[in-house]
């Protein structure tokens, strides 16, 4: 797989490469297998952009594992390890502390970045475990959850971080309404209450945001963590040229907030507190998998929003 | 000059970590190994060791931890037994699937249910398939010797494999005896600095491991570890003499005791193999052509040594601490495999004995013996004997 530049046959003046918002440099390459309009796959774009090839990726058993290529195949510019399902959060922290013993500087201006990339399945469920360790031993390593809310490689079953109302091919409706009845589960509040010196929920709506958060995670010694909302055509039910507008409504709707946690003060960047977010509708019609929620379904979940939208308020008003 | 200490094997397989220097040791307790993990923490403590312990919150996380940093290319070590090692079972296959040479002491010890923390096998033959390289230590000088031979093993480029060193819990993990600890330099001469000639995790050489592996091309991967396990038994051999020459103690993959004119010869691992030596010398005072063989490497399984001690007796009995239900002993299939098409062959008897920390006794010693001069004279009753079983709480 070679560079982008390469394959466009391009050449971009040096005075436009200053002019853009985020880095020009590619280093998650053309030829990778993922989806059309996988959010996913723009997210990896995002994060081997900010970091160059000074990172070092672990990915478990997802769709990356497949998005980066097969044997002798790889879409990665940086070096990849890929590892088992639950495992994420100990192995960046065995590599963590390898590089170290290696003398290796991890972390800061010019160190190396150890990255964790795992699905919200890896991460909310079968890793949860993993990333806690990971987090409360304090190594200087990253964890990114890419959250496409649902387990999707394996053909998209409920994860708990599924939304309430969303059909998946385990919640799949029928006669007596089985669709997901849980809310999606506050990932970002468990790792939280470790007390990380860095949390950030981030989304590829938002790619200046994502890359501001990933330079800061790299700045802040000690285990960061971002949450990345990708949405994932093939599992919502949603057509491919929507998957940005899609990540950008959930924002707007306060379904998805953008906000920092930073040595324990909390920071919202969008959307605007101050004004009222979109309906939650917004964000479900365009989505397949919401399709055979009722109006009360609708009801309850913009309730919930709503809620988490007020809690998240407060705890930046009192801990800001 | 080597240092002699009373210690416990426990301590001697943290002492043979300390020696070979490994930068990232990821360990959790759990009995009987808790006590290797614990004294390797107090060297690191005390600068004795300049190591990366890092404090996991599992034993899956533990051999996980050890997976990236020996892909980071570092000396990685842990310890663990029985639960906590089936809890690895599924990353055992990752390290050794991606050649990575970890090490890990392992104080064998049984598997729930019911809840036992004694002594058997069961562990570690139950992960005789995933790819790793298996020594069996019989006493505390061995579990620290077949530690440092283990890395050795392990780092071949020929090899590119991880190996574990079981020693029987509390028979060993919890005894004191008398162990020399090798000096320092000699074991840099022999470990030397781990500096992977192979691919490993490195922002200036960007590479990807542990990809897909289509039908195309995942036989080959495994035919590369089948490739390196049969690597391993010339390694071993080579590195069990270094060993000799460098420290003065001899090892071997099977170890034979008056088996030259033996008719019936009793094979067993780890530390019951030092009951078994003694049980021959009293019934070599009785008369009885009785002799005793140890299997020191159970993976790679020592075939050629099998066969060439199958043709000095005429009964092979196999005494194991380990039961694959529906089938029999683990190591007495292997040794039958290992004769299966040889034209003359022994008999071979399967004693299943000392589960979950039964004491193997001299009686349940005579029993297998009688059967096997029995099952010389009679032929075999049946295909496999439970020894000291308690048939009256059945």
């Amino acid at each position: 797989m070679v560079p982008l530049e390469e394959v466009r046959g391009m050449e971009i003046p040096e005075n436009i490469k200053k002019r853009l918002s985020i880095p020009f440099e590619e280093n998650f390459y053309a030829g990778h297998t993922a989806c059309q309009g996988c959010g996913a796959a723009l997210g990896l774009r995002y994060v081997l952009k900010a970091y160059g090839k000074k990172a070092i990726f672990t990915i478990p058993a997802c769709c990356s594992t497949i998005i980066a290529g097969p044997w002798p195949y790889s879409a990665f510019g940086a070096p990849l390890f890929h590892t088992a399902f639950e495992t994420t959060g100990a192995v960046i922290s065995g590599i963590e502390a390898a590089l170290k013993a290696k003398g290796y500087k991890v972390k800061g201006k010019d160190g190396i970045m150890v990255v964790g990339w795992a699905g919200d399945g890896g991460t909310a469920d079968i890793g949860l475990q993993a990333l806690s360790g990971f987090l409360e031993r304090g190594h200087d390593a990253l964890y990114i959850m890419y959250d496409n809310e649902a387990y999707m490689n394996t053909g998209i079953q409920r994860s708990s971080s599924t939304p309430y109302g969303a059909w998946t091919t385990n919640t799949p409706g029928g006669k007596k309404h089985f669709l997901e009845k849980r809310h999606k589960k506050k990932v970002i509040d468990i790792v939280i209450a470790h007390k990380v010196p860095y949390a950030a929920t981030a989304s590829i709506a938002f790619p200046e945001d994502f890359i501001r958060k990933l330079k800061k995670a790299q700045e802040i010694p000690g285990p960061s963590f971002i949450q990345l909302f990708a949405p994932c055509p093939t599992g919502w039910r949603s057509p491919t040229d929507k998957s940005i507008e899609l990540a950008r409504l959930a924002v707007q709707t306060a379904y998805f907030p953008l906000f920092e946690y930073e040595n324990g003060k909390y920071k919202i960047n969008m959307p605007n507190p101050k004004k009222e977010p979109k309906p939650i509708e917004e964000f479900l019609k365009l989505q397949g998998r919401f399709k055979y929620m009722t109006k009360e379904d609708i009801e309850v979940l913009q309730e919930w929003v709503l809620r988490e939208w007020e809690e998240l308020k407060k705890k930046a008003e009192v801990f800001g | 000059m080597p240092m002699r200490k009373v210690m416990k094997g426990n301590e001697a397989a943290a002492w043979a970590a300390k020696l070979a220097k490994p930068k990232v040791i990821a360990a959790f307790p759990i009995t009987p190994s808790t006590l290797v993990p614990e004294k390797i923490s107090e060297f690191v403590a005390n600068g004795e060791l300049d190591a990366e312990f890092i404090k996991v919150e599992s034993e899956h996380s533990a051999i996980s931890a050890c997976v990236g940093a020996s892909a980071a290319g570092v000396r990685a070590f842990t310890a663990t037994a029985s639960q906590g090692l089936a809890l690895m079972h599924e990353i055992l296959f990752i390290a050794a699937g991606m050649r990575l040479p970890i090490v890990m002491a392992i104080g064998n010890r049984a598997l729930s249910a019911p809840i036992n923390i004694w002594n058997d096998w069961q562990d570690t033959i139950s992960e005789r398939d995933t790819g790793w390289i298996q020594f069996y230590a019989e006493n505390n000088q061995e579990a620290l010797d077949l530690i440092l031979i283990a890395f050795k093993v392990a780092e071949d480029e020929r090899v590119l494999l991880p190996a574990m060193t079981g020693f029987d819990a509390f028979i060993l993990t919890h005894t004191v005896e008398p162990v020399e600890i090798p000096d320092q330099e000699l074991v840099d001469e022999f470990l030397g600095e781990y500096k992977p000639k192979h691919a490993y995790l490195d922002p200036k050489r960007p590479i990807t491991q542990g990809t897909l592996g289509f039908p195309a091309h995942y036989m080959e991967a495994r035919y590369k570890v089948w490739e390196a396990m049969e690597n391993a038994r010339q390694v071993i051999k080579e590195v069990f003499e270094e060993f000799e020459k460098k420290f003065g103690r001899k090892y071997q993959m099977v170890e034979e005791y008056k088996t030259d004119d033996a008719e019936i010869v009793m094979i067993t691992m780890g530390s019951l193999a030092g009951t078994l030596k003694e049980f021959v010398d009293k019934k070599r005072e009785e008369g009885v052509k009785v002799g005793a063989a140890k299997i020191t490497v159970y993976r790679p399984f020592p075939i050629e040594e099998i066969r060439a001690l199958a043709k000095k007796a005429k009964v092979l009995a196999i005494l194991e601490k380990d039961i694959s239900f529906g089938s029999g002993g683990a190591v007495f299939a292997d040794v039958a495999r290992s004769l299966i098409n040889e034209k003359e062959k022994p008999i071979v008897l399967d004693f299943i004995i000392g589960l979950g920390g039964r004491d193997v006794t001299f009686g349940q010693l005579e029993e297998a013996l009688s059967i096997a001069e029995k099952a010389m004279k009679e032929g075999v009753e049946e295909e496999v004997y439970w020894i000291g079983l308690r048939k009256e709480i059945l």
